[in-house]
């Protein structure tokens, strides 16, 4: 589903995280958008059914990027450091989710696992899914983060014979770990409209809930519009708790550097 | 229980989903051909001299790459009959992936055009070029080479996000194979063979653009 | 080439008036007045930062100026007349002022997916509305002329940077300026490759009735080459002469201080 999009060709950090001046821009169209949606009347009638439906949506983002985050520490662990089988597995792992949908993995979960005697519920298979799949996306990150830090880093580590997991712990991630939050901004992101996916599957979050609105109402123009400004809205807020991390663990490594 | 793989089924259904991989190719191309008119678009009103066409053009980009592209699907094929605009659902889901990947072209197409050097402006405006000929002959070629693997990513990307069609009722690969599935109540094998189709296509299509992207030693370029 | 180009009867072909440019706070140019008769070599000097670049790039029209006038050949160019006067020149006046003047920069810029030839036709096609052979024969001949007719269809990269800024004066030839602005054409050239492009330049002086200001850091080549010599010190013109008298016999304490550095840097 998300492009390679903080894959090694794509746009620099700076260019695929959005501007500050074109967030604001969004967020004053989105403001004026909502002004105009709002004049409409049936906009009581349809607020708390779809606000129903964004706390499922909530849901599957927050359950999604737990799974992502999770997935995407084992497969990189395992790609940069386990024995060879668990590497080719990572590897395994990370190439299927990232060749193949999204929406094709969600379907396999709920439609085909069955098959196999494993049912899940759509809650459960749409987090499944959306956070196997950014997971996938997230390992290579990771592993571009780790290997982005120089090497000069792991020399100083071992010349005060600091131990390869320490030095990993205390030295490596840390630094990373400020490089690979733009990046991990864009997943969450992605992760978030990817949630609308799992309406496919009878989960019923805004996507869902739109539908089902739509369908009964007919007011569709209303209904989506609203709907669009709800999922601007939590990507606005994804993007604004991103900047804040970044800004602090920003300046903690240069706090770091300056001391030491 | 269902579990084994029927390959007799496989046999009876691979022709069925071979046409409609056919429809999930042309949404791709069609797809990708708009997304990066639209997109060229999107970037160039983003460098337009007046600040309102420039800012509304970051905020209309930024707008939709922050909104999925089902609920946009949904807004052009529901919506668009009520402004007297009713299209079939290809064209409408085409028109929304077009203008969807447009905006993250846009961005792309902007870090290509940062990327020529200013002197080319210059010598170009020195030769009293116009600015569509600056634009057209300087510019343009010299920002696109360099972008082309990045394009190419979103390429692919744009390719997997086609099975989303299916929830307008685009007869592509992942909606014959839901249609087969439902038919049969074998799921296994249609999703897994439409799993597999995407597979090998983004695996071959990645290694190109890797290959792409040694030969234009632009990885560098790339990043502004 | 007897009469002194410099004759003030006529009007001149290139007219600074107390023209001022500022970055922000930064005054670059001050109240600048210059005046270039049809035909004349001027050579332009002066410490890094003094806005010798800058007068180029005013004039070329790269860069709005924010108080004065210029004028060519006695039109405005900065400006043109609306009523009875003059108000700031719109972007199609400044394209047909434009086209009477040709830059050649420090680094070239070179249209580096186009071949030499190329890089020379696409102005006279796009802009003058050549013939794709009467381009090609304009370009071709005066490839020629800087010694290129065996590089036509090489590309940037497979050029010397010699080869490239002697492609780039026939690019802006082509375009048949009255004027040619020359900025630093050497400095970014390793020394041996400098004289191919000076003989270039110099022959040009000879062989046309061009009006040439160039910024330069060779003095001896603007001892050799140019009628008058222009020294810049923080964006006016601090002194002005024949190279004999400037060179020679400097007035101010600025001039002198300058030449010193330069002739120990040497
Ligand atoms: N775009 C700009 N923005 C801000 N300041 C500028 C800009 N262009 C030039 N300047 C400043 O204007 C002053 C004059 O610049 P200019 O390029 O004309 O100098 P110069 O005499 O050509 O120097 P040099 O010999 O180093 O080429 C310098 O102080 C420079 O820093
Ligand atoms: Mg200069």
């Amino acid at each position: 589903m998300p492009a390679n999009r903080t894959g090694s060709a794509g746009t620099s950090p700076t260019g695929s995280s959005p501007a500050a001046g074109a967030l604001a821009a969004a967020a004053i169209l989105g403001f004026a958008g909502g002004l105009v949606v709002s004049s409409f009347a049936g906009f009581r009638d349809f607020l708390p059914e779809l606000l129903r439906g964004a706390a499922v949506t909530v849901q599957v983002a927050a359950g999604g990027s737990l799974v992502a985050v999770a997935m995407a520490l084992l497969a990189t662990a395992a790609r940069l450091y386990a024995p060879l089988p668990l590497r080719w597995l990572a590897v395994a792992y990370v190439e299927l989710f990232r060749g193949t949908s999204a929406l094709v993995q969600l379907f396999w979960l709920f439609f085909v696992l069955p098959m196999f005697g494993i049912s899940l519920s759509p809650m459960t298979a749409g987090i499944a899914a959306l956070g196997l799949n950014i997971g996938a996306y997230g390992s290579e990150v990771m592993r571009g983060a780790i290997e982005a830090v120089p090497r000069s880093q792991w020399e100083a580590a071992s010349a005060l014979s600091l131990g390869r997991f320490r030095t990993l712990r205390r030295v490596i991630l840390p630094q990373a770990f400020v490089t690979m939050i733009p990046p991990w901004g864009n997943l969450f992101i992605e992760l978030l409209k990817a949630t609308s996916l799992v309406s496919l599957i009878t989960l019923s979050d805004l996507a869902f809930k739109a539908q089902q609105l739509n369908q009964t109402t007919l007011r569709t123009v209303e209904i989506f519009g609203i709907v669009l400004l709800i999922y601007l809205a939590l990507s606005l807020l994804v993007t604004l708790a991103m900047r804040a991390l970044e800004h602090r663990a920003g300046r903690r490594l240069l706090r770091g550097k300056e001391t030491g | 229980m269902n579990a084994h793989w029927d390959w007799h089924y496989v046999h009876e259904i691979l022709p069925i989903l071979g046409e409609a991989a056919l429809i999930t190719l042309q949404a791709t191309l069609l797809g990708f051909a708009l997304a990066l008119v639209i997109g060229l678009v999107l970037a160039v009103c983003r460098m337009a001299a007046n600040p309102l066409v420039r800012h509304a053009a970051a905020a209309v980009v930024e707008f939709i790459r922050s909104t999925p592209l089902l609920i946009q699907i949904f807004f052009l094929y529901y919506g668009l009959p009520e402004f007297g605009l009713a299209l079939d659902a290809m064209l409408a889901g085409l028109i929304a992936i077009g203008l969807h990947y447009g905006a993250y072209c846009a961005e792309v197409y902007r870090a290509g055009i940062d990327n020529v050097p200013r002197g080319q402006w210059e010598a170009a405006a020195a030769l009293n070029l116009s600015p569509q000929a600056t634009f057209r002959r300087i510019i343009l070629p010299q920002a696109i080479p360099p972008i082309v693997p990045a394009l190419g990513n979103y390429l692919v990307a744009l390719f997997k996000e086609t099975p989303l069609l299916s929830a307008i009722g685009v007869l592509e690969l992942m909606q014959t194979a839901k249609i087969l599935g439902s038919e049969s109540f074998q799921y296994t094998e249609p999703i897994t063979l439409v799993g597999l189709y995407f597979l090998v296509f983004s695996l071959l299509s990645s290694g190109l653009i890797r290959l792409l992207e040694r030969r234009l030693g632009v990885r560098a370029a790339s990043r502004s | 080439m007897n009469e002194s180009p410099a004759s003030s009867s006529e009007t001149p072909m290139v007219r600074f008036e107390r023209v001022s440019k500022r970055y922000g706070a930064l005054t670059v140019l001050d109240q600048l007045d210059l005046d270039v008769a049809s035909g004349e070599k001027v050579a332009i000097i002066g410490p890094s930062g003094s806005g010798k670049t800058t007068v180029l790039r005013v004039l070329m029209a790269l860069e709005r100026i924010d108080d004065g006038v210029i004028h060519i050949d006695g039109e405005p160019l900065t400006h043109m007349p609306q009523g009875d006067s003059l108000v700031p020149a719109d972007a199609r006046h400044l394209r047909k002022m434009r086209g009477h003047i040709g830059m050649v920069f420090q680094h070239f810029n070179l249209f580096p997916h186009m071949s030499a030839v190329q890089n020379c036709m696409e102005a006279p096609i796009s802009v003058l509305g050549l013939g794709k052979e009467e381009a090609h024969a304009r370009a071709a001949e005066l490839l020629t002329m800087v010694g290129l007719a065996d590089k036509l269809d090489h590309h940037p990269a497979q050029l010397s940077g010699g080869q490239q800024q002697r492609v780039a004066i026939a690019r802006a030839l082509a375009m048949r300026p009255r004027v040619m602005l020359f900025d630093e054409v050497t400095s970014a050239l390793d020394p041996e490759l400098c004289g191919e492009v000076l003989n270039v330049i110099r022959e040009l002086g000879s062989a046309h009735q061009l009006t040439m200001l160039m910024v330069t850091h060779q003095m001896g080549f603007a001892r050799e080459f140019a009628d008058r010599v222009c020294f810049f010190d923080a964006g006016r013109i601090a002194e002005q002469g024949s190279p004999e008298e400037l060179f020679g016999n400097p007035q101010h304490e600025r001039t002198r201080q300058f030449l010193r550095a330069v002739m120990e840097a040497i």
